[in-house]
C-alpha cells in the first residue's frame, strides 16, 4: 500500500477526504427530506411555503403548527391508540416468540420437526395474501374496528419465533446439560441460562416489533373505520386526504409521527448494530 | 430427557401455535374457499365456482397493476442490488462519526412508509421543492407533474422506494462483508490491485449469495408495494386509478361494508402464486447462509 508500513486498516489522508465527501452527499439525500419537512413544520403562516426561492431555516420560526394539527385532527389520541398497539405487539413477541423459541432450541420432544417445519412454512406466505381473511376472521371475534383487533394478528409474529430459537441454539450445550444435571427446571434454564444469552436478539425483536407496529398502515386501515380509534398513520393519510392543502400542518403532522421512532431507534440501535456486525442479521 | 412432563414444551409454544393457526393457517385455507363464493361482508357467501377468476381475465386495472410491478422490479432491482452495497462498503471503516453516519442512512427504513410518502408528495408537489428548483435553476419552465401523470406518479414512488430501501439493503450486505475474506483483500492490495478492481474481483464475488437473496426480496417487494402508491396518489391509485398495485386492488375490493370478499380473495390467491416461487428460492438461500 501507499506509504508502506500503514496496516490495511490505514486510511489515507487523500480517502479520508473522498469518503467523507460521499458519506456527507449520501447523507444530504438520506436525511435531507426530512430536515426540509421539519423546517417546512416551522414556518409561520406569514412565510411563503410555494416560493422558488424558498429559506431552509424557518425565517419566523413557530410551533403554532403543532398546536394548530392537534386541532384540526386528535393527534396526541391517535399517537395514544398508535402507542397502545405498539405495547400489545411488543409485549406479545417479546413473551411469545421467547418461549416458543426456547421451547424450540432447547428442549426435546415428540412433535418439534414437524412443528418448526409449520412455522418456517408460513414465511412464504406475504402477509398482504391472508389480510382479507384475517379482517373475517377479527370481525369474527368481535374486534372489527377496535384497537386490539389492531393489535392481534401481529402480536406474536412467527419469524420472531425463529429468530429467537436461533438466538438459543447459540448457547453452548455444555452450559446447559450442567444446569439439567444439577436438577434445574425448564423454567430455571430459560430464565438464569436462556435470557441473558439472548439479550441482543431479544432487543433486536423488540425494536422491530415497535417499528412494526407503530409505522403499519394497511392492517389498521382495513380494520378501523371509526375516526377515533384511527392510529396515526391512518390519522395522517386522513388529516392529508380530508382537511387541509397546508403543507406546514402535514409536516407538523408527520413530525409528531416520525420523533418518537427515531428516539426509539436511537436508544436501542447499538444492539442492532453489533448484531449486523456479528454477521448475525439477514433481513 | 430434558424436561419432566411432557406437556411442558407445548405450554411454552402453545400461545405462537395458537397465533400460526388463528393469523396464517386459518386465514391461508379461508382465503383459498372465499375465493370461489361471492362472500361479502353481509351475506352472500354462495359458491360461484372460477366466476372470480375468470372476471381478472377482464380487469383493465389488474392489467395495468401487474404492469406497474413489472415496472417496479425492472427499476428496483439493478439499483437496490448495487447501490446498498456501494454504501456498505462506504460506512466499513470505522472512521471517526461512522455510527452517526449508519444511523442517518438506516433512518427512512424506520421511518413509515405514510410519513415518508406525505414528506414525498411535499417535495414532488407542483409547488414543492421539486419543481421550485429545477425552475429556479432554469431545467424547466413548469412544474413537471409527478403526482397526477400515470407514468410520472409510478416512478415517483419507485424512487421513494428506492430511497426508503437504501438503508435496509446496506444493513443486510454490511452483514454479508463481515464475512468476506479479508486475506483475499489484504493479497489482492499487495498484487496491486487497484480499490474498484479489488471492489469486482474480491468484494463482489464474496457477497454474490447475499446479492441473489436481496434481488429476490426486491422481486418480491415489487408485487407486494401498497403504501407508497397509496400516499402519493392520496388514495386515487392515480389518474383513472391507472397506479394501482395488485394489493391496492385487494384492499380497495376487500374493505369496507360494500366490500367484494370473493373477488378480493381470488386476488390474494393470484399474489400467492406469483410470490411463492420467489419466496420458497429465498428460504433456500437462507438456509445455505447467504
Amino acid at each position: 500500500m501507499a506509504g508502506g508500513g500503514r496496516g490495511f486498516n490505514g486510511v489515507s489522508p487523500v480517502e479520508k477526504v473522498v469518503r467523507y465527501t460521499l458519506l456527507v452527499f449520501v447523507l444530504v439525500i438520506t436525511i435531507g427530506p426530512f430536515l426540509w419537512q421539519l423546517s417546512t413544520s416551522l414556518k409561520g403562516i406569514g412565510e411563503d411555503v410555494y416560493t422558488q426561492t424558498p429559506s431552509f431555516i424557518p425565517q419566523q420560526p413557530t410551533l403554532g403548527n403543532y398546536a394548530e394539527v392537534t386541532e384540526t385532527i386528535p393527534v396526541w389520541a391517535y399517537a395514544g391508540n398508535s402507542l397502545f398497539v405498539a405495547f400489545i405487539v411488543v409485549a406479545g413477541n417479546a413473551v411469545g416468540a421467547t418461549l416458543a423459541g426456547f421451547a424450540l432450541a432447547k428442549l426435546r420432544f415428540r412433535g418439534s420437526k414437524p412443528a418448526l417445519g409449520l412455522f418456517l412454512a408460513t414465511l412464504v406466505l406475504p402477509g398482504e395474501v391472508t389480510i382479507i381473511s384475517q379482517y373475517v376472521i377479527v370481525r369474527g371475534l368481535g374486534f372489527a374496528d377496535s384497537l386490539v383487533g389492531v393489535a392481534l394478528p401481529g402480536a406474536l409474529q412467527m419469524l420472531n419465533v425463529l429468530l429467537m430459537r436461533t438466538a438459543f441454539l447459540s448457547i453452548p450445550k455444555d452450559i446447559d446439560s450442567a444446569a439439567i444435571i444439577d436438577g434445574a427446571t425448564v423454567w430455571q434454564r430459560l430464565v438464569h441460562i436462556g435470557l441473558p444469552n439472548v439479550r441482543g436478539m431479544l432487543s433486536v425483536v423488540v425494536i422491530f416489533s415497535f417499528i412494526y407496529a407503530w409505522d403499519d398502515f394497511l392492517w389498521p386501515l382495513i380494520v378501523l373505520t371509526d375516526p377515533d380509534k384511527y392510529t396515526l398513520t391512518v390519522g395522517l393519510q386522513y388529516l392529508n386526504g380530508t382537511f387541509t392543502s397546508n403543507p406546514r400542518l402535514i409536516a407538523a403532522g408527520t413530525m409528531i409521527a416520525f420523533l418518537p421512532i427515531v428516539a426509539v431507534f436511537a436508544v436501542l440501535q447499538r444492539f442492532f448494530f453489533k448484531g449486523v456486525e456479528a454477521g448475525a442479521i439477514k433481513g | 430427557m430434558t424436561h419432566k412432563r411432557w406437556f411442558t414444551p407445548w405450554v411454552l409454544i402453545a400461545p405462537a401455535a395458537v397465533w400460526l393457526v388463528v393469523f396464517s393457517a386459518l386465514p391461508a385455507v379461508n382465503t383459498v374457499i372465499l375465493s370461489f363464493t361471492d362472500a361479502k361482508p353481509l351475506g352472500g357467501g354462495g359458491f360461484v365456482g372460477l366466476d372470480n377468476y375468470t372476471r381478472m381475465l377482464d380487469d383493465r386495472q389488474l392489467v395495468d397493476a401487474l404492469v406497474n410491478s413489472i415496472v417496479y422490479m425492472a427499476v428496483c432491482l439493478p439499483l437496490l442490488t448495487f447501490l446498498p452495497l456501494l454504501l456498505a462498503v462506504l460506512v466499513e471503516k470505522r472512521l471517526r462519526g461512522i455510527t452517526f453516519f449508519r444511523i442517518a442512512f438506516y433512518t427512512p427504513v424506520i421511518a413509515s412508509a405514510v410519513v415518508v410518502g406525505l414528506i414525498w408528495g411535499w417535495l414532488l408537489d407542483d409547488r414543492g421543492l421539486v419543481n421550485g428548483m429545477a425552475e429556479r435553476l432554469g431545467f424547466l419552465s413548469g412544474p413537471l407533474p409527478f403526482l397526477t401523470d400515470r407514468w410520472l406518479l409510478l416512478f415517483s414512488a419507485i424512487s421513494l422506494t428506492v430511497w426508503k430501501g437504501l438503508g435496509y439493503y446496506m444493513v443486510i450486505y454490511m452483514s454479508a462483508l463481515g464475512n468476506v475474506n479479508r486475506e483475499l483483500h489484504e493479497a489482492a492490495a499487495v498484487d496491486g490491485a487497484g480499490r474498484v478492481r479489488r471492489f469486482v474481483s474480491v468484494t463482489v464475488p464474496g457477497v454474490r449469495n447475499t446479492m441473489l437473496l436481496i434481488s429476490v426480496l426486491i422481486a418480491v417487494f415489487g408485487l407486494r408495494v401498497f403504501s407508497e402508491l397509496y400516499i402519493l396518489s392520496n388514495g386515487t391509485g392515480g389518474p383513472g386509478g391507472r397506479d394501482m398495485s395488485l394489493v391496492m386492488l385487494i384492499q380497495m375490493y376487500g374493505q369496507g361494508l360494500t366490500g367484494q370478499l370473493g373477488y378480493a380473495s381470488a386476488l390474494s390467491v393470484l399474489l400467492f402464486v406469483v410470490t411463492v416461487g420467489p419466496m420458497l428460492v429465498l428460504m433456500r438461500l437462507n438456509r445455505k447462509g447467504a
